[in-house]
């Protein structure tokens, strides 16, 4: 960041002077979101080598439905777009409706979890459950460990919008908020990832 | 530069995230409806899933994610070329490794 724009923004220098600029902070978080990259890439390799390792259990093709699966796409994709949505709302500084696009981002999400625990839910009381088979362990790892980070996005973005009503759009809450964003964005990312090595290839 | 960034990262534009979501429900359709219809030989079909997904993955990052050729984007986009060199060595050699040993175990 050049000297004129946090110029800017002076009255918050002292904020930007205790905790770093925010975009050493957002490129600090972005190589978060790659060393998550990297555990994930662990887990996609560990799907990869154990997914014809059936052990006798089913296969994707009998397990999954995928229009189900597309559904599920379409909701996290709407809460991604709803997020920019929240993030435009931010630079206009409209409170009011960076709540109501940061709920919708919300309800969206969750109904994507909701769907997600259902189907893991089912899975397991038909008898597959991640101790059928070495491919059912690396799917639920790998499903599951996406869904852990929506879970926890979620969390998150609860308290942000705690943050923005309590303390409205100040500088430090843009700034989570931009921080948040990226890490929606990202889970986006990785479920294409998921949706197409999971439940494409193994329908396929 | 617009938006910019006491926050830390550009910010697009409603035409940018509105682009970036009808071509990812167009990828998205396109790879699902490959494999449903079942109207491709599986080569094709492979082919078409990876493809849709890598524009799909492309488009995320530029529509909404906003990383381009600008100077601030550059320290993010060298640190994801760094990651996927990473994620190529760890999925591809764990696959290449394995897939050796399973031929030599039959």
């Amino acid at each position: 960041m050049t000297p004129a724009q946090t110029g800017a923004h002076a009255d918050t220098a002292e904020v930007f002077e205790e905790h770093g600029t925010a975009g050493h902070q957002s490129f600090g978080f972005w190589l978060y979101l790659m060393s998550d990259l990297v555990l994930f890439s662990a887990i996609f390799a560990t799907f990869a080598v154990l997914s014809k390792a059936y052990a006798g259990g089913p296969t994707g093709a009998e397990l999954f439905d995928l229009s189900f699966v597309f559904i599920e796409t379409m909701l996290l994709l709407l809460s991604s777009a709803a997020c920019g949505m929240a993030i435009l709302a931010m630079h206009a500084g409209n409170n009011g409706r960076v709540l109501q696009w940061l709920a919708l981002t919300f309800l969206l999400g969750l109904g994507f979890i909701a769907m997600e625990l259902h189907e893991f839910q089912q899975l397991i009381a038909e008898g597959h459950g991640p101790g059928r088979s070495a491919y059912l362990s690396a799917f639920f790892t790998l499903v599951g460990t996406h869904g852990l980070h929506v879970a926890s996005g979620l969390v998150w973005m609860a308290v942000m919008m705690y943050q923005v009503k309590t303390k409205g759009l100040a500088v430090m809450v843009q700034a989570r908020l931009m921080r948040l964003s990226m890490f929606w964005h990202f889970l986006d990312i990785v479920w294409v990832a998921v949706f197409s090595v999971v439940y494409l290839m193994g329908v396929l | 530069m617009k938006h910019t960034s006491a926050t830390g990262a550009a910010a697009g534009s409603l035409k940018s995230y509105i682009t970036g979501f009808i071509l990812s429900v167009i990828l998205t359709t396109v790879a699902f409806g490959a494999v449903m219809s079942e109207a491709l030989s599986h080569g094709a079909t492979v082919v078409t899933i990876f493809s849709a997904a890598v524009l799909q993955i492309l488009v995320h990052l530029h529509y909404f994610l906003h990383l381009n050729s600008s100077s601030e984007a550059r320290w993010n986009i060298l640190a994801m070329i760094f990651t996927v060199l990473i994620m190529a060595l760890f999925v591809g050699g764990s696959i290449w490794i394995m897939h050796n040993l399973n031929i030599r175990m039959m």
